[in-house]
C-alpha cells in the first residue's frame, strides 16, 4: 500500500511549497526571456494564449529517454517537475541559482540558438557541476520557447555512477 | 517527569504504528541512518526509492533535523536551504521515521543498532575541529570558525560562545568557503543580516561589533584557494566593503590560468581582474566602503601573540612555493617571519569526524571512517555516507551524490544477499523507551518549526531559531 506513495518523495513538487525564503544575495534569476537578438536564435515571444506546449526530450546517460510536454515560458526545471520525471536530486535549490543539480548538456547548435548567454552567476554554479562541458547550462535558466519543439537535451550522470563497479 | 511521560506516549505510538504495519511480515528490511543532515536524508531518499518495502529510521542527536543545512549554511544563503523541502517529503514518507534527541554511542550503541537493523548507515558528519597546535592557541578570542558558525546559526552547544567583537581587525586562518562565510557575516551591513534567520542574540553582538578589517590568510598562493567562485564574487560585491588584493600575488597569473580547467580558471581570473584590472563599476562600489577584507598568501601561523589573556596578533612564517605543477605547489617554510596585529583570530582550517564507537575502523590522520565506496571496512552491514566517510570537503552536491551512491550500494548488497534481512526496529525503540530517552518525532519538529517561523515573522525574519535544548524539548513534548 505504501509503495507508490513512497515513490513520490523523489520527485519534489517544488511549486507546492510556499515557504520559499527571500533571496538576499546578489544573484538574480532571469525568469523572463530576453526579447531582442538575432535571426538564428530561438524565438522568445511568450504566447499570450499561454498553455502552448512543445515537445522536449530529456536523455539520461544510461539511455533512458523522457519525452515531455513543455509549456512555453516555463524553464526546463519546471518542465521536469511538471512532467513528473524521476531524476534524482534534480533542482535541489529549486531554481534559485544556488546549486548545479539541474545541469543539462545541449547540442552546440541548440546551445548557440538560446537567446541568452549564461550569466556569471549561472557559470559560477556550473563550475561545480560534474561532467561540465562547453555546452552545459542549468535547466532552471533555459526558458522554453515555441521553436524549441523537438529539442533534445542530455542529463549527465553524477560522479557517483561513474564510480559504480 | 512530565515531558518524559508524554514522550513515552510518542514512542508507544511509534511502536503501535509499527506493529500495525509490519506484524507478521518478516521480510521487511529495517535500516537506520545515524545523523539527519544532507548525507542522511539523501541516503534515506535513495533507499526508500529503490526498495518499496524498506523502512528507514533516521536517528538524530539533536531534537531538530537537517544538520548542517540548519546549522552550517550561512543565514544569508536561504536558497541553499530549499533542500529542506525535499528532506521534509522524505521524512513524511510513511516508511521513514525521524527519531530525534537520540545520541548513538551514548543512548544506544552501534552493536545494539546492528542487532535491530539490516544495515546501519553512519552519516553523522564531521563535527570536530582541526587545530593549529601552535603556542597561544588557547588564549581568549582565538575562536574556531566552526564554533562561530554554530553560534550565529543557533547551534545549542555554541550559543554561549566567548567572543569579543570590540576590536578593529580580525584574522581568519584559512581560505575556504567557511572562512569566506565567516568574513561575510562579520562584514555584511547589519540591516541585511537582520532580515535573515541569523539568531537574534548574535545579531545584537554583531550590531555592536567594531570590526572594520578582516584578513584571510592562506599557507599557499591564489592558485590553491579552496573557496568557490560564487562565494568570492559575493565578497567582491559586498555592500560597503572593499577587497584588498595585493597586485604582486597575481602578477603573471594571467598567463597561467588560461590553460587551467574551467572552474580554477574562472576563479583565478576573477581574483586577477579584481586585483589588477578592476572596472569602473567595481571602483564605484568600493569607493564609499567603510570596511575591507584582505587576502594574504604564503603565510603559516607560528604563534598566537597575546597580552597574557587575549589574542593581540598572529606571528606567521613566510612560505616559499615549490614545484613545477603550479596548481599543486607545496609550501616550504623560510626563516622570514611577519607579525599581523589583530584582536580576534578565527581558525578555519577544516573539520574532522570522530569515532562514535571503538569498534569502528577509523583513519585518524584524515579524521574519517575507513571505508570503500561507503562500505565500512570489515564491518558487515555498516555503511557510511557523506563527510564522515569522504572528509569535510565540497558543496551539498557532493554530499547528495555520495548519499545516493551509498544508498544504491546498500540496496545492491541487499539484493545480492550480502545482508541478512533484520526487522527488529521495535527492539531499538523499546530499548530507548526503557532507558527513558525523550525522543522527538517529525511531528514534534513541525511544532518547533511553526513556533520558530512565527517568532521570526514577528521581527521580520524568516525564522528565529531556538538555541536552547530544554526549550526545544519542551515544545516538542508539550
Amino acid at each position: 500500500m505504501s509503495g507508490l506513495a513512497g515513490m513520490r518523495c523523489v520527485v519534489p513538487k517544488f511549486a507546492q511549497f510556499v515557504m520559499r525564503p527571500m533571496a538576499l544575495t546578489t544573484t538574480c534569476i532571469n525568469r523572463k526571456p530576453n526579447i531582442l537578438l538575432g535571426a538564428r536564435r530561438f524565438t522568445t515571444s511568450v504566447s499570450t494564449r499561454a498553455k502552448e506546449t512543445v515537445s522536449i526530450q530529456f536523455v539520461c546517460d544510461d539511455g533512458t529517454k523522457y519525452t515531455t510536454n513543455a509549456k512555453v515560458g516555463d524553464n526546463l526545471l519546471d518542465v521536469v517537475i511538471e512532467n513528473d520525471i524521476d531524476l534524482d536530486g534534480f533542482g535541489a535549490c529549486e531554481g534559485t541559482l544556488a546549486c548545479s543539480t539541474c545541469h543539462l548538456i545541449l547540442e552546440q547548435s541548440d546551445y548557440d540558438k538560446l537567446p541568452q548567454e549564461p550569466t556569471d552567476e549561472e557559470l559560477d554554479m556550473l563550475d561545480l557541476a560534474y561532467g561540465l562541458t562547453d555546452t552545459s547550462r542549468l535547466g532552471c535558466q533555459i526558458i522554453v520557447s515555441k521553436d524549441m519543439d523537438g529539442l533534445v537535451v542530455r542529463v549527465p550522470d553524477g560522479v557517483a555512477d561513474a564510480r559504480e563497479p | 517527569m512530565f515531558p518524559q511521560r508524554l514522550c513515552m506516549q510518542h514512542l508507544k505510538q511509534v511502536l503501535k504504528h509499527t506493529v500495525r504495519n509490519y506484524s507478521g511480515s518478516g521480510n521487511i528490511p529495517h535500516v537506520c541512518v545515524v545523523g539527519s543532515g544532507p548525507a542522511g536524508f539523501y541516503t534515506a531518499q535513495q533507499l526508500l526509492k529503490g526498495n518499496n518495502k524498506i523502512h528507514v529510521d533516521i536517528y538524530e542527536k539533536l531534537p531538530v533535523p537537517f544538520g548542517l543545512v540548519r546549522y552550517g549554511v550561512a543565514p544569508d544563503h536561504p536558497e541553499v536551504k530549499n533542500v529542506i523541502n525535499t528532506f521534509t517529503q522524505t521524512a513524511n514518507n510513511e516508511r521513514c521515521t525521524f527519531i530525534g534527541n537520540v545520541c548513538v554511542g551514548q543512548d544506544i550503541s552501534l552493536s545494539e543498532l546492528q542487532k535491530c537493523y539490516t544495515a546501519v548507515i553512519l552519516s553523522y558528519g564531521a563535527e570536530d575541529d582541526r587545530k593549529l597546535n601552535i603556542p597561544g592557541e588557547d588564549v581568549q578570542n582565538v575562536v574556531s570558525a566552526r564554533n562561530f558558525v554554530g553560534w550565529y546559526n543557533g547551534l545549542p552547544e555554541d550559543k554561549n560562545l566567548d567572543i569579543d567583537l570590540d576590536t578593529d581587525v580580525a584574522v581568519i586562518l584559512g581560505v575556504g568557503n567557511v572562512a569566506l562565510d565567516v568574513a561575510r557575516i562579520l562584514l555584511t551591513p547589519i540591516d541585511i543580516l537582520a532580515k535573515t534567520d541569523i539568531t537574534e542574540y548574535s545579531l545584537e553582538r554583531l550590531r555592536k561589533s567594531h570590526i572594520k578589517r578582516v584578513i584571510l590568510v592562506g599557507r599557499r598562493g591564489p592558485l590553491q584557494v579552496a573557496f568557490t567562485i560564487k562565494e568570492l564574487r559575493e565578497m567582491i560585491k559586498l555592500p560597503g566593503c572593499r577587497p584588498v588584493l595585493h597586485t604582486q600575488d597575481y602578477t603573471g597569473l594571467d598567463s597561467i590560468y588560461k590553460d587551467l580547467p574551467r572552474p580554477r580558471k574562472r576563479l583565478t581570473e576573477l581574483m586577477y581582474k579584481t586585483a589588477i584590472t578592476p572596472t569602473e563599476t567595481d571602483y564605484k562600489l568600493w569607493n564609499n566602503a567603510t570596511k575591507e577584507w584582505e587576502l594574504r598568501f604564503r603565510l603559516s601561523p607560528l604563534e598566537i601573540l597575546h597580552d597574557g589573556v587575549k589574542a593581540s596578533g598572529v606571528k606567521f612564517g613566510v612560505n616559499r612555493l615549490e614545484g613545477s605543477d603550479m596548481v599543486n605547489q607545496k609550501c616550504v617554510l623560510t626563516d622570514e617571519t611577519e607579525s599581523v596585529p589583530c584582536g580576534l583570530v578565527l581558525r578555519s582550517i577544516g573539520y574532522r569526524s570522530h569515532q562514535i564507537d571503538s569498534s569502528l575502523p577509523f583513519d585518524v590522520k584524515n579524521g574519517v571512517i575507513d571505508n570503500t565506496r561507503g562500505r565500512v571496512k570489515d564491518m558487515k552491514g555498516i555503511y557510511c555516507s557523506g563527510w564522515v566517510g569522504t572528509g569535510p570537503v565540497g558543496v551539498i552536491l557532493g554530499t547528495m551524490t555520495d548519499g545516493f551512491d551509498v544508498g544504491k550500494t546498500v540496496l545492491k548488497d541487499l539484493d545480492t544477499g550480502l545482508l541478512d534481512t533484520i526487522s527488529n526496529r521495535e527492539d531499538a525503540l523499546q530499548l530507548l523507551q526503557r532507558r527513558g530517552v525523550k525522543t522527538v518525532s517529525f511531528k514534534d519538529w513541525n511544532k518547533i518549526d511553526m513556533i520558530e517561523t512565527t517568532d521570526g515573522e514577528n521581527i521580520g525574519k524568516p525564522r528565529e531559531k531556538i538555541a536552547d535544548i530544554d526549550k526545544l524539548l519542551n515544545i516538542a513534548h508539550a
